[in-house]
């Protein structure tokens, strides 16, 4: 008996010429919560995924409990009593609670008696953990946060001891997080072992006993977290000290570039995903979009740049209605072409075609763009200047102007996509989730071009479900929920728990 | 594992593979697969004639290929070649039969090619349109237009083109005006002595289209939004390129060039139209882009490959009476079925030696 419930040591793990895992070794204690943070890319998820399963480690060992173990599947893993919540849930959408945490644990030829003994198993791991999910609720029309505790329960239900949790409050509002801390302390309690990986330093510090600390592939501390704070974590994240505010003069905002006018949006079944919007953005100005993901912040975005259709209401662009422009041209095209560039909140899906080399992402949605083609075909020498322009302004990392895209960092993507779209010179620049799995270091860099652009006299609506980033960033700040505007504060004025409360959709 | 060995070493392997099967299948019905297999070769490549002849049949199967590689860069798996070269058989004969007495060949060939053109182009519009603006699957679509495009001809051949009097289901022989010169009567006009096969001048245009195409797919504008559409929708939607204009478009432009076959088949060799003058060049064409990756380069040599196939093919059975057409065919399957469905069969044994080498 020993008391590590898990033992990591020496573990390696290469793709092609990515060191993803180089020599990680870690304890993690019985009965604890423990951490695992780094920047994106720093190899915490390749490292779970081996714990799970999913990848196998060139070298190195793990053990189970004290006894080494070989894993080499997922089954292997859930049978040493290794759970993973993901980060996407892994649920049937139109079964309910019950039905989903039987899937494939179904037990004996017929569903009935599987399913009463389950009914059983789960309301009393319910009572142990107050986790308060209905068996009998169709799981699509539960929240996330209650999603999330159905695939806890799922973990359980399958004896897990150890729970691996993959950025579990991406998804959640401030007051969702904390019940599933309280969740969480729980466990703890009933001697289960919690592998929490996250980016988010307060976590860390509210909740785990101990943390381990990840950058480029290695561990560069195993920690007490009684015996560090914050700013020590982030130095040892990053390997250097960061600012995690930015420094951003005050400054009077010029004439409204963006006004927009009793938008409404109504999907096919008729809900209504935008409500009523009235906001301005004017010229010099950041303006922030708080909420919780899902409440019409994405369809904001995509009907501001032109990728849906509105259903009522009036787009004010320099003072025209963008609307009424008659264009044979996708709405896209002209309005890009009109001076709005966009950063989608989902790069990789929509921001950039990640088999194409960097130099054809330069030029996603500028393509029709005079200066680097002529007579229909493109000049190769003026797309791969183009693009090495970017890596030196932007620090793109690797280099190589002729790399698939893919094959980046989560951050250095992000750069590509933000580089093409400030190439373009905007009035007006829509950016959702500008960080949203970007390290550290780059969100500086990401946050300081933002600044720069808006003191240059440039408009900017940016949407992030990161608080931190919204109070660090916007001038004013909004809040959706429920495809309605439930409250604007001025920056100076903000702090999260009044911006989580409007959030949940309380309004002023 | 390197880029190199898998443009090499994987293809030569499925090869192979094929082999092996087909001379494990020539040895159960009683042929030496060895003797078998040289008689192939020579067949195809062993005389100028052979390879004239291996030529002949390679330019329709790069056109076809380069048909379903435009296709398949926008995300489409075009599987109605076939009916396309159909369609455009019968704009050729149309155009031939209306003016082979009245144009010079000068004008009528150029003329019988953009028949060709429009009327593939034509037949593959409507399964693009149905796919682009109303969401029928293209390859559903483009078979049933298969089918629709053979009975046509049936039809067409049989009760309005058929030469009179004739009890053969073909038209009439097409007038010179609309032949196109083979590649051994250019040759004797230079001076140089060839054997007479029916390669002829549609082969060089089929070395062009593969230029053109890399040039239109990689370095153009348009095969910029057509790439863009093919890996990512919502990526293309995003960048303000117009998703159901490119499928139709590049639809269109995959008929078109199914419509070469036509050309190629029509006034290169036969010269007149006869109901199954297709002959399957369209299905090739998706074994020949598939096994050539949608590359030009990969195209041409995997068209050399059926080509030679076909050529070799014929010789054997006129050689060896138990091997029939049915057993080319049977081998051309084996080929498609190593070199496109099983692709990646030996890639896990093939990447796990590069692993270990490099490891060393």
């Amino acid at each position: 008996m020993t008391d590590f419930a898990i033992e990591l040591n020496g573990i390696c793990k290469r793709f092609g010429a990515v060191q993803a895992n180089r020599d990680v070794s870690m304890n993690i204690a019985k009965g604890s919560i423990h951490g695992i943070i780094g920047e994106n890319g720093a190899g915490k998820s390749t490292l779970m995924s081996i714990l799970y399963g999913y990848y196998h480690a060139d070298s190195g060992s793990i053990a189970v409990d004290g006894k080494t173990v070989r894993i080499r599947n997922s089954q292997e893993a859930i049978r040493l009593g290794i759970g993973m919540v993901h980060q996407h849930f892994m649920l049937v959408d139109n079964f309910t609670v019950l039905e989903n945490i039987v899937l494939g644990a179904e037990g004996g030829l017929l569903l009935k008696d599987g399913m009463a003994k389950a009914r059983e198993h789960l309301q009393a791991l319910n009572r142990d953990y107050s986790l308060e999910v209905d068996p009998d609720a169709i799981v699509g029309e539960l929240g996330v946060g209650l999603q999330q505790r159905v695939e806890i329960l799922k973990a359980l239900y399958r004896g897990a001891d150890v729970l691996i949790l993959d950025e579990p409050t991406a998804v959640l509002t401030p007051q969702e997080a904390d019940h599933l801390f309280c969740i969480l302390r729980a466990l703890r309690e009933q001697g289960k072992t919690v592998i929490l990986i996250t980016h988010k330093l307060r976590e860390v510090m509210d909740i785990t006993d101990a943390v381990s600390v990840m950058r480029a592939g290695t561990v560069v501390g195993n920690v007490r977290t009684a015996d560090v704070d914050k700013e020590k974590l982030a130095d040892l994240m990053v390997g250097r000290k960061v600012t995690l505010k930015v420094d951003k003069a005050e400054r009077a905002p010029g004439a409204a570039v963006l006004d927009v006018r009793q938008l409404c949006l109504t999907d096919a079944r008729g809900v209504k995903l935008l409500d009523d919007l009235n906001f301005q953005v004017r010229a010099g100005e950041i303006v922030g979009i708080a909420g919780v993901s899902g409440n019409g912040q994405s369809e904001l975005l995509e009907v501001l740049a032109g990728m849906l259709e509105p259903t009522s209401g009036e787009i004010r662009y320099q003072g025209a209605d963008l609307l009424q422009e008659k264009s044979s041209q996708p709405r896209a095209a002209l309005y890009r072409k009109k001076g709005i560039a966009h950063v989608p909140e989902d790069r990789s899906r929509e921001g950039l075609v990640k088999s194409f080399p960097m130099f054809e992402n330069a030029i996603l949605g500028y393509h029709d763009d005079k200066s680097v083609s002529k007579g229909g075909l493109y000049s190769r020498q003026a797309l791969l200047a183009r693009t090495r322009d970017f890596i030196r302004q932007f620090d793109i990392r690797p280099d190589n102007a002729q790399l698939r895209v893919g094959l980046l960092s989560g951050g250095n993507q992000q750069k590509v996509v933000l580089a093409r779209e400030i190439h373009a010179n905007p009035e007006l620049l829509l950016i959702g989730q500008p960080t949203r799995g970007v390290d550290i270091g780059a969100i500086e860099f990401i946050h300081k071009r933002l600044v720069e652009l808006r003191d240059a006299g440039k408009a900017i609506l940016l949407v992030s479900v990161e608080l931190e980033e919204i109070l660090a960033l916007s001038d004013r700040i909004l809040v959706m929920a429920g495809g309605q505007i439930s409250g604007e504060v001025a920056a100076r004025d903000a702090d999260t728990i009044s911006l989580g409360l409007l959030m949940g959709g309380h309004k002023h | 594992m390197p880029r190199w060995a898998q443009l090499t070493v994987l293809p030569a392997l499925n090869l192979l593979a094929a082999l092996l099967v087909t001379g494990f299948v020539t040895w159960m019905i009683g042929e030496d697969p060895w003797e078998c297999l040289q008689l192939l070769v020579s067949g195809a490549f062993g005389s100028g004639e052979g390879i004239g002849y291996t030529l002949f049949y390679t330019t329709g199967f790069i056109f076809t290929g380069l048909a379903v590689a435009t296709a398949f860069h926008a995300g489409l798996f075009n599987i109605g070649g076939e009916g396309q070269a159909y369609l455009a058989g019968l704009g050729v004969t149309l155009v031939v039969l209306a003016f082979d007495h009245t144009l010079p060949q000068i004008v009528l060939v150029p003329l019988c090619i953009l028949a060709a053109m429009g009327f593939g182009a034509a037949w593959a519009f409507i399964p693009g349109w149905l796919q682009a603006k109303r969401g029928s699957h293209i390859v559903v679509t483009t078979i049933m237009f298969n089918f629709i495009a053979y009975s046509l001809m049936l039809y067409l051949i049989g009760h309005h083109l058929i030469e009179a009097g004739s009890q053969n289901p073909t038209t009439r022989e097409f007038g010179q005006a609309s032949w196109i010169p083979a590649i051994h009567q250019v040759a004797a006009g230079m001076g140089i002595s060839l054997p007479s096969t029916p390669l002829n001048l549609t082969f060089v245009m089929a070395l062009l289209a593969c230029g053109l195409f890399y040039l239109l797919v990689w370095h153009s504008r348009w095969g910029f939004q057509l790439r863009t559409v093919g890996v990512n929708e919502s990526a293309a939607r995003y960048a303000g390129i117009n998703v159901s204009k490119t499928i139709i478009l590049a639809m269109c432009v995959s008929g078109a060039l199914s419509g070469f076959a036509a050309i190629n088949e029509l006034l290169g060799s036969t010269h007149r139209m006869n109901v199954s003058f297709t002959n399957g060049v369209g299905f090739v064409g998706i074994a020949v882009a598939l096994m050539g990756r949608n590359h030009p380069v990969g195209i041409i040599l995997s068209a050399l490959l059926f080509g030679g196939l076909t050529q070799g093919g014929l010789e054997l059975s006129f050689e060896k009476p138990v091997i029939t057409r049915e057993m080319i065919i049977f081998i051309q399957g084996l080929i498609i079925l190593f070199c496109g469905a099983l692709e990646n069969l030996f890639e896990p044994f093939i990447a796990g030696l590069f692993k270990r080498k490099e490891d060393k």
